[in-house]
Formats: structure tokens, C-alpha cells, sequence
């Protein structure tokens, strides 16, 4: 066994991490499925809900396509109802919701000093849980994958009207990745409660920590709900129960209920990460502390409470009295109030900044200008006698895409290029990673931006085509066009991952002159992550570290690998 | 050190600007109307549009604050040589006033839908002799008088059976009904009692009002009222199977005279159609072929 130092280009920030190189006995693969490094495991989630992601964007392309001209017969009904459940289902179950639980893993025991995660073994089972909920769902295609929708609202979902096993799948694929998410939630809690730095107190805790444990806390009240309600479903399908069937004293709005009180947590489950990475990447690179930390930590709890209370307003047009739409009316409104002061705060953070323009800058301020729109739109949605009018339009397909997008892809895609740097000690390509946003953001808008107008001119989701003198065609030939950027702009930053994955400039401890402690390590980490935990004396101790080093060195820190991003 | 080479600074704002031009432009311009939902058919449909109005001025101003800062601060506050960022931590005036900014806007939007809310939901008198709402239990004008039509919604075809007992007599009480176009008369207030046979599907004429869900299990109510004599044409709004796309609805509003004479003759037909598949059926059961 030899012990060797990890050299970096810069290591004045004094990082003191070693990496301990023990020869390999086992087959690399081996390595990969046997283990329980939190980092790996992080790695593999990452590797396997973007593969689930590029699945879900050819599902969608493929939608966009039948739908650029009127009367298209490319895709049969049957094929477009199937594709709009799996590109659904796909993106809520299989990638937006495990991709943060990748990034968490790695970087949730980084940030807050810690060597793993509080239960590295169920960590990996967390992981193995959700690629067999991938597999289970993706393998109906080789069969008939379910056709009711990512909703699936019975009857339409019940074994008279989906006969095929898909639906069976879909139900499988919920309580796999829902088993998976929860063993992950608790996992989360755990960590983040009882494995901090000696000083990360709560009011020094980062706001992506704060984020993933609202994050965790909000799966574990949203999944049992859920469970239960496929269970249900599964039992009224195959084992003779009459939960939602209304010939025999069934409801089908229990499952509305039911579903619709997971369904909505889940958006801000997808969507509280998001924000958290936004509020760690916009300090850094505005060179500037985070305008009203306990603003945003508290907007986050607040949201996160509120966001058990407003299921009802997708129920709007469904069986409800006036008063309950009134009372899901002012609670989405509620809703609205913490989530305008997390963006007021980020632009108070850039105000009198010394904006540093990443790429990962860049995604953060498309997501802020994204998602303004989408909350605005979500104002007029939760208007329910609005909504009368909006509801299962191309207005809230808009709508969502400007949140889920806006508010959980582009920070995804913003981390991606934030941290990858530390996951495999290489930079990605500025140029390239510009070229991309510009592709996405402007593809991104395309598409959607016109689908609010369809929605007002009365086209409903979810139908394979339309007739051409309605006024659609338009409008719908700009989203697919937009689309198709969209896409290219995708695919660049993956060419981008995969040039620089190798072959990047290295990227040495501390390129970004980060804030958070995973930054106080090697680039990629050692296995224990430190050697040496730090005591935390701030919201932004790596800050401190450089400080204190600029005191005792007189010498300015430079950062390794990437001196144009810092001070200019 | 090479000085950073930094992308055109306008180049997010232009961007934002251009790609919503683009849209707008390219947008075809006969439809002017693609920013506010359809409306003229009927009141609750134009009330809704008002309401939505009245959002959309609120929203616009928000809208272009918050852009607007954001434009601001990327092309202000862009990395300088000795720049210096400003150590601000926060300020909790500003957090509280713009919390209750925030919360103040909502509460005006909360107090003119309540104000707008019973012209959307309570139907008016007819102008030529007939009250209603998307609501669970059946709306009534002021002054009772109403057609009454109810709708099912079926894979994947609206039946609509007119008449005011139609919910209790749909099929057993020779009630006329007809498939995907129904016939209202005009200035007359509608009642719809909406139900479904198979699976959920949703009531939506966009210009007629706002869309009601039809659930297996459950009536569901709304009302319309239709201004001007037209066909106004609808679909189902919630995805019902592979023939979703082709649940296509109609109204066609007439005078009530005509509607009157519409019925009779729907009537007419059905009675002459029933006869002849009666007819049938015997010659058949004589043959001996059913």
C-alpha cells in the first residue's frame, strides 16, 4: 500500500486532504455495484437519471413532432398517449426528483463537513431501489406501456380501460422509486441533523443543506399518500376492491385526493433544491454573502408547510364546493409570497455584485427569469374561476415547464457545470457551456412561451392532434422548432461532459472561490472526504479559510486551475 | 493575466426581448385576441376574461419589475477591474416591506375575484323569459325560468338530452337528444346538469364559459347564456383514452323559436327512426335472423 498526496496546481487555500491509493483487487464494475461511498453512489444516481432525462426529452421531442403540423398522422393516438405518460412520469419519477437526490449525495456529507452519509449501506440500496423502478417502467416497451397519464385518474387507469400491465408497471415504478425516495429522505435527515461540522449550527447551515432537508422532510410526508393510494389502485385493478369505482360506491376524486396531495409537495420537492442551488451558486459568483440568509432559509420551511396545504387547486374543474376552491385559491396565492421574497433576495444578492459570468451564473439568471414568468402564470391559474378557463390547457403545460424547467432544470444544469469541476477535477468548457445556455434559453422559450397563447385559444393538453383552421398551427410549428434547439442545446453540454470529462483544464481544490466546504478538499475527493473538518465560524467557511490564509501569507488567494474567474 | 472575454452585454435582454417579439410577431395576426382567454359567447365566459384582465395589468407590472432588476443588475453589476462587491447581509425592512408587497397584491387579486366571483357562478335571468354555476349543487336564475340540457360525456362522443327532466328521464323519458352539436336558443339561460357513463371527461366551450369536469359517480353543474346566434365549438379537456383528440363539441345557438322548432323535429326523427328499428327488429325476429 502506498500513501501518496493528492498534488494540486494551487494549494494555497490550505486543503488538507490525502488520497489513499490501495491497489486494486476487485474488477472496477465490481467496485461500482458493491459500493456504499457516498460519492459514488451520487455519481451513479447522476449517470442514471440523465440517461432517464434524454429518454423523457426524446419522449417529448417526439410529441413536439407529431404535433408541428395539424392532421399529423406520424404517431397513432394510442403511441402519443403512451409517450405523454412515460415522458411524464419519466421526468417527475426518474429524473428531476433522483437527480438531486445524486447531487445531495455526493455533496450534502461535502457541505456540511461530514465523511458519509449517516447510513451508507441503505444509501446504496436507495439507489439500486430506483434503478429498478427505471427499469420496471422502461421495460412495458417492449410490451404496452400505460397510456392514462403521469396522473393516471381512474377510471380511465382501472383494469377495464388500461388492461395492459403498463399501468401495473407504472404502479410498480411508484412504489419502487417512492420506497427509494423515502429510504433517501430519511437518509438525508439523518445527516444533515446529526453529522454537521464542529459550528455548522442551523444559522451556518448552506442553503442547499437547508433546501435537501426540507427537501427530505417534505418526501416523507408526501410518499405514504401516495403508496396508499396505488396500492389502492393495484387492488381495485386485480384483487376485486371498488376504492375508485363509481358503479360500485367508489370515488374517482379520492384519488385526486389522494394523488394530487403527493402531486403538489412533489412539485416543490423537484423544485426546493433547485432554489437551494441558486442561492449558493448567485453568492459565489457575485463575490457577495447571500442577501437575507434567514429570509430564504425561512422562505423554504414556509413554502415547504404551505405546500401541503394547496393540492386542490389541480381539482379545480373536478366535483368540489365553492368554498373548498376558495380556500385552495388563498392557500396557492399564500404560496406565492415566500417564493417572491426568495427571488427578491437573489436579486439582492446580485445588486452591487461583482458578477463573475459563469456558465453556472448564466443558468442561474435564466432560471430567475424563467421562473418569474412561471410564477406569475401560477397566479392566474390559482384564480380558480381563471382556471376554469386555463386548467388542462397548453396554458398549464406552459406553466409548468416555466416552474419545473425554470426552477429545477436550469439549477440542475447549473450545478452540473458548478461542481463539475469537483467530481472529476477537471473544468468543463466555458464556450461550449455559454453556447449551450444560449440554445436552451432561447429553444426554451420558444417552446413554451407560445404555448400559453395556445392554451387561451382553447387548445387542451394532451391531444394527438388538431384540426388546421383553428388557429393552432402556428403557434404549435414555433414550439417544435423551439423544441429542436432546445434539444441542441442539451446536446452540447453533453459533448462538453464528455470532451472535458478527460481531458478538461484541471481544475484544481477551489476554482470558483467557492463558499461551502466542499470546496476544502481535493478535486474529485478522496474517499473520507477530509482529514481534517474544519470548525465552521460562518454561513461561508471556505471564505474564512481563504481569509484567514490571505492573513498569515500576505499573498492574495488564487484559485487553481481558472484565475480569470476570479476578481477581474 | 488575458483580460476575460466577456459576451455582448446586452446580450440577455436582447435575447429575452427578441425571443418574445419573435413569438408575438410571428403569431398569425388575425388572432388578435392570444393573450387573454376566448370570450363573447356568453357572460360567465366574459366576466372570467374580465377577471383574468385585471391579472394580467397586476402580473405585466410585476412582470417587468422583476425582469427589468434582474436585466439591470446583470448588465450594472458585471465583474470590473477593482471592482469591489458591496458585504451586504441583508436588510430586514426590505425583507418585510416586500413581504408585504407581495402579500398586499394578492390580497387585491383575492377581493376582486370574490367581487367578480357571482357573475361567474350565478347564472342571470334569460332576456327572452329563464340561473346557474360550475358548482356541485344545480344553479337557478333569480327568477327560475331555465332550459335545462344534460350532458354525457362517453368514449368518446357528448350525448346531450334537452329537457328539464332530463337528469332523472335521459334515457327512458323519449326526451330529444342529439350527439356532438347541441342546440341552445339564444339569450336564453342554460342550464347544463353534466354527468359521464365510462370514464372522466371535462365540459369546455372556451367561449361559453369555463370547463367543468364530468366524473363517473357525480353531476356536475354550469350555466351559459349565449349572447350572439353562432356555432361555438368546444372539446374534451381531460385526457379520456386514444379517442381524446376526437371529443369535439358544438353549440349552436338559434333563435328560440327555432330551437323550438329544432326540438320538435329532432323529436320527429327519433320517433321515426325508433319506429323503423322497431320495425326491423320484428321483420327480423319473424326471419328468424335475431
Amino acid at each position: 500500500m502506498s500513501i501518496t498526496a493528492e498534488p494540486t496546481v494551487r494549494p494555497l487555500p490550505q486543503v488538507v486532504a490525502t488520497r489513499v491509493q490501495v491497489p486494486r483487487t476487485t474488477k472496477r464494475w465490481i467496485d461500482w455495484v458493491t459500493t456504499t461511498d457516498h460519492k459514488k453512489i451520487g455519481i451513479m444516481y447522476m449517470v442514471t437519471t440523465f440517461v432517464f432525462f434524454f429518454l423523457g426529452g426524446i419522449e417529448a421531442l417526439l410529441m413536439r413532432v407529431q404535433l408541428s403540423e395539424p392532421s399529423n398522422t406520424l404517431l397513432s393516438a394510442q403511441h402519443y398517449n403512451q409517450l405523454l405518460t412515460m415522458h411524464g412520469t419519466t421526468m417527475v419519477f426518474l429524473f428531476v426528483v433522483p437527480v438531486w437526490a445524486g447531487f445531495a449525495n455526493y455533496f450534502v456529507p461535502l457541505m456540511i463537513g461530514a465523511r458519509d452519509m449517516a447510513f451508507p449501506r441503505l444509501n446504496a440500496l436507495s439507489y439500486w431501489l430506483l434503478l429498478a423502478g427505471g427499469i420496471v417502467f422502461y421495460a412495458t416497451l417492449f410490451w404496452q406501456p400505460p397510456e392514462a397519464g403521469w396522473w393516471s385518474y381512474p377510471p380511465l387507469s382501472s383494469i377495464q380501460y388500461s388492461p395492459s400491465g403498463g399501468q401495473d408497471a407504472w404502479i410498480f415504478l411508484i412504489h419502487l422509486t417512492g420506497i427509494s425516495s423515502l429510504l433517501g429522505a430519511i437518509n438525508f435527515y439523518a445527516t444533515i441533523v446529526n453529522m454537521r461540522a464542529p459550528g455548522m449550527s442551523w444559522g451556518r447551515l448552506p442553503l442547499f443543506i437547508w433546501a435537501i432537508l426540507v427537501y427530505a422532510i417534505l418526501l416523507i410526508i408526501a410518499l405514504p399518500p401516495v403508496a396508499a393510494a396505488v396500492t389502492m389502485l393495484l387492488t381495485d385493478r386485480h384483487f376485486g376492491t371498488h376504492f375508485f369505482d363509481p358503479t360500485n360506491h367508489g370515488s374517482p376524486v379520492l384519488w385526486q385526493h389522494l394523488f394530487w396531495f403527493f402531486g403538489h409537495p412533489e412539485v416543490y420537492i423537484m423544485v426546493l433544491p433547485g432554489f437551494g442551488m441558486i442561492s449558493e451558486i448567485i453568492p459565489v459568483f457575485s463575490r457577495k454573502p447571500l442577501f437575507g440568509y434567514k429570509a430564504v432559509a425561512a422562505s423554504t420551511a414556509v413554502i415547504a408547510f404551505l405546500a401541503t396545504l394547496v393540492w386542490a387547486h389541480h381539482m379545480f374543474a373536478s366535483p368540489l364546493p365553492v368554498v373548498v376552491l376558495g380556500f385552495f385559491m388563498l392557500s396557492s396565492f399564500l404560496i406565492g409570497v415566500p417564493t417572491g421574497v426568495k427571488i427578491f433576495n437573489w436579486l439582492g444578492t446580485l445588486w452591487r455584485g461583482s458578477l463573475v459570468m459563469t456558465t453556472a451564473l448564466y443558468y442561474c439568471l435564466g432560471m430567475i427569469s424563467v421562473f418569474v414568468m412561471g410564477g406569475i402564470t401560477g397566479i392566474f391559474l390559482a384564480t380558480f374561476p381563471v382556471d376554469w378557463q386555463l386548467n388542462d390547457t397548453y396554458f398549464v403545460v406552459a406553466h409548468f415547464h416555466y416552474t419545473i424547467f425554470g426552477g429545477a432544470v436550469f439549477p440542475i444544469i447549473a450545478s452540473l457545470y458548478y461542481w463539475f469541476p469537483k467530481m472529476t477535477g477537471r473544468m468543463l468548457n466555458e464556450r461550449l457551456g455559454k453556447i449551450s445556455f444560449w440554445l436552451v434559453f432561447i429553444g426554451f422559450n420558444a417552446t413554451f412561451l407560445v404555448q400559453h397563447a395556445l392554451g387561451l385559444t382553447g387548445m387542451p393538453r394532451r391531444i394527438v392532434t388538431y384540426a388546421p383552421n383553428l388557429g393552432w398551427s402556428t403557434y404549435n410549428l414555433i414550439s417544435t422548432i423551439g423544441s429542436l434547439i432546445l434539444a441542441a442545446g442539451f446536446v452540447v453540454t453533453i459533448m462538453n461532459v464528455a470532451i472535458n470529462y478527460k481531458r478538461g483544464r484541471v481544475a484544481g481544490a477551489d476554482p470558483w472561490k467557492g463558499n461551502t466546504l466542499e470546496w476544502f478538499t481535493t478535486s474529485p475527493p478522496p474517499v473520507n472526504n477530509f482529514d481534517v473538518i474544519p470548525r465552521v465560524r460562518s454561513v461561508e467557511p471556505m471564505r474564512d479559510i481563504r481569509r484567514q490564509v490571505e492573513r498569515q501569507t500576505g499573498a492574495t488567494q488564487k484559485t487553481g486551475g481558472s484565475e480569470r474567474f476570479a476578481r477581474a | 493575466m488575458p483580460r476575460p472575454r466577456r459576451p455582448p452585454a446586452a446580450f440577455l435582454a436582447v435575447a429575452v426581448a427578441a425571443s418574445v417579439i419573435a413569438s408575438l410577431l410571428l403569431a398569425p395576426s388575425a388572432m388578435a385576441n392570444f393573450i387573454t382567454p376566448k370570450a363573447g359567447g356568453s357572460p360567465n365566459a366574459n366576466q372570467i376574461a374580465s377577471l383574468y384582465r385585471i391579472i394580467l395589468y397586476v402580473a405585466a407590472v410585476v412582470f417587468v419589475i422583476v425582469e427589468g432588476t434582474l436585466a439591470y443588475s446583470i448588465l450594472k453589476f458585471r465583474a470590473k477591474r477593482g471592482a469591489v462587491a458591496a458585504q451586504i447581509h441583508g436588510n430586514t425592512r426590505l425583507e418585510i416591506g416586500w413581504t408585504v408587497g407581495a402579500a398586499l397584491i394578492l390580497v387585491v387579486i383575492t377581493v376582486v375575484t370574490f367581487v367578480k366571483l357571482p357573475s361567474i357562478i350565478n347564472p342571470p335571468n334569460s332576456s327572452a323569459g329563464i340561473q346557474l354555476s360550475a358548482a356541485t349543487t344545480e344553479p337557478a336564475p333569480p327568477n327560475g325560468k331555465k332550459v335545462t340540457i344534460c350532458v354525457q360525456g362517453r368514449q368518446f362522443i357528448w350525448r346531450y338530452t334537452y329537457g328539464n327532466s332530463c337528469l332523472s328521464n335521459s334515457f327512458s323519458g323519449k326526451l330529444p337528444y342529439s350527439f356532438t352539436t347541441m342546440e341552445v336558443p339564444v339569450g336564453e339561460t342554460v342550464i347544463l346538469d353534466i354527468q359521464a357513463n365510462d370514464v372522466i371527461h371535462s365540459w369546455w366551450i372556451p367561449s361559453l364559459g369555463g370547463k367543468v369536469d364530468a366524473v363517473p359517480g357525480y353531476t356536475t353543474y354550469t350555466w351559459f347564456k349565449v349572447l350572439h346566434a353562432g356555432t361555438y365549438r368546444g372539446q374534451c379537456a381531460q385526457l379520456c383514452g386514444r379517442g381524446h383528440a376526437a371529443m369535439i363539441a358544438y353549440v349552436d345557438a338559434v333563435s328560440p323559436s327555432a330551437y323550438q322548432a329544432w326540438l320538435a323535429r329532432q323529436q320527429q326523427l327519433i320517433q321515426t327512426a325508433n319506429a323503423q328499428v322497431s320495425q326491423l327488429r320484428q321483420i327480423l325476429t319473424a326471419n328468424g335472423n335475431l
